[in-house]
């Protein structure tokens, strides 16, 4: 059961870290690598790693991923 | 041509690089003499049910102040970067914050903090830490400040937390080397009860230091950028 979520965890962060690269929009770009911090957070949790689990979840997918948007936005007006 | 042949040739070697050490990858089933001390005697000397927390507070606590270190230096230079000019205009949001967000941080808000004070006074005995604590409480200010846009977080306040505790890290350490065994060592205050909330001596008093001032550091950078977005260019 646990090596079942943990492949589908790898399979959702490889697509996602793909879309980050590829795709068009850095929007979307943005939001796919929050995605992949967020299921590496859960990845850290199945593999008993708790602590690093928590910082992955909370700098990872939430301050990393707003203040991408933040700059995003300044460079969006400048252009 | 060229070019595309030196990438193919870096991404063979580091192909070859990375080939050889997953072959030779394999799980320890001994832990190593150090390891083993930290597992065997860790709780007795340290007092604390979370390894973890003993061995980043007070077997490695150098690590954990160079740590804090680095990231005062980061919202130092942010806050010198993006420093705001007073006489810019402000220009107006062109949206409204949607009725969702407003209602749901009025209502998180209060709960995702306690949350992060919970998670750094309860280091020692749950997983998490200061570092985890303080940036839990950092995204209840992403939050506030999705919510209200307008909302300026008090730099006065944010750096008198952010020095006061910084200081008081640094001199509970300095008591460790004339009180206890060392510099950072826990055995300044006594060690109590195993798994208490007031043991493992000077654990939670350090760990809610490093939360405070992890949280202010990093509610410090978000609202340095989020001061930016309004300026004209």
């Amino acid at each position: 059961m646990n090596l079942i979520i943990i492949i589908v965890l790898s399979l959702i962060m490889v697509v996602m870290a793909v879309t980050a690269i590829i795709h068009k929009k850095l929007a979307v770009a943005v939001i796919a690598t929050g995605v992949v911090s967020l299921m590496a957070s859960v990845m850290y949790l199945l593999m008993a790693a708790p602590d690093v689990a928590m910082t992955e979840a909370a700098i990872g997918s939430g301050l990393s991923t707003i203040i991408f948007f933040y700059v995003l936005n300044k460079i969006r007006k400048a252009k | 041509m060229i070019r595309n042949f030196f990438i193919i040739a870096i991404v063979a070697g580091l192909a070859a690089i990375f080939v050889t050490l997953f072959w030779n990858f394999g799980d320890s089933t001994t832990l190593t003499p150090l390891a083993t001390h930290y597992a065997d005697k860790g709780a007795a000397e340290v007092g604390a049910p979370n390894l973890v927390t003993s061995i980043v507070v007070t077997y490695r606590g150098f690590d954990t102040l160079g740590e804090v270190t680095i990231l005062f230096l980061v919202a130092s230079i942010v806050s010198f970067f993006l420093k705001r000019e007073k006489l810019q205009k402000d220009i107006e949001l062109k949206r409204e914050t949607s009725e969702i967000i407003l209602t749901a941080s009025k209502l998180l808000v209060p709960i995702v903090m306690v949350l992060g004070v919970y998670v750094f006074i309860n280091g020692h005995l749950t997983p998490g830490g200061g570092f985890q604590g303080g940036a839990i409480i950092a995204t209840a200010f992403v939050l506030l400040l999705m919510a209200n846009p307008d909302f300026k977080i008090n730099h006065r306040i944010i750096s008198i937390v952010e020095s006061v505790s910084g200081i008081s890290f640094v001199l509970v350490g300095v008591f460790g080397i004339l009180l206890a065994g060392g510099f950072l060592d826990n055995k300044v205050l006594p060690l109590g009860t195993f798994g208490k909330i007031f043991s493992a001596g000077a654990i939670p008093l350090i760990y809610s230091f490093v939360g405070l001032k992890v949280g202010s550091e990093l509610s410090n950078i978000l609202s340095n950028f989020q001061g930016i977005q309004k300026e004209e260019m």
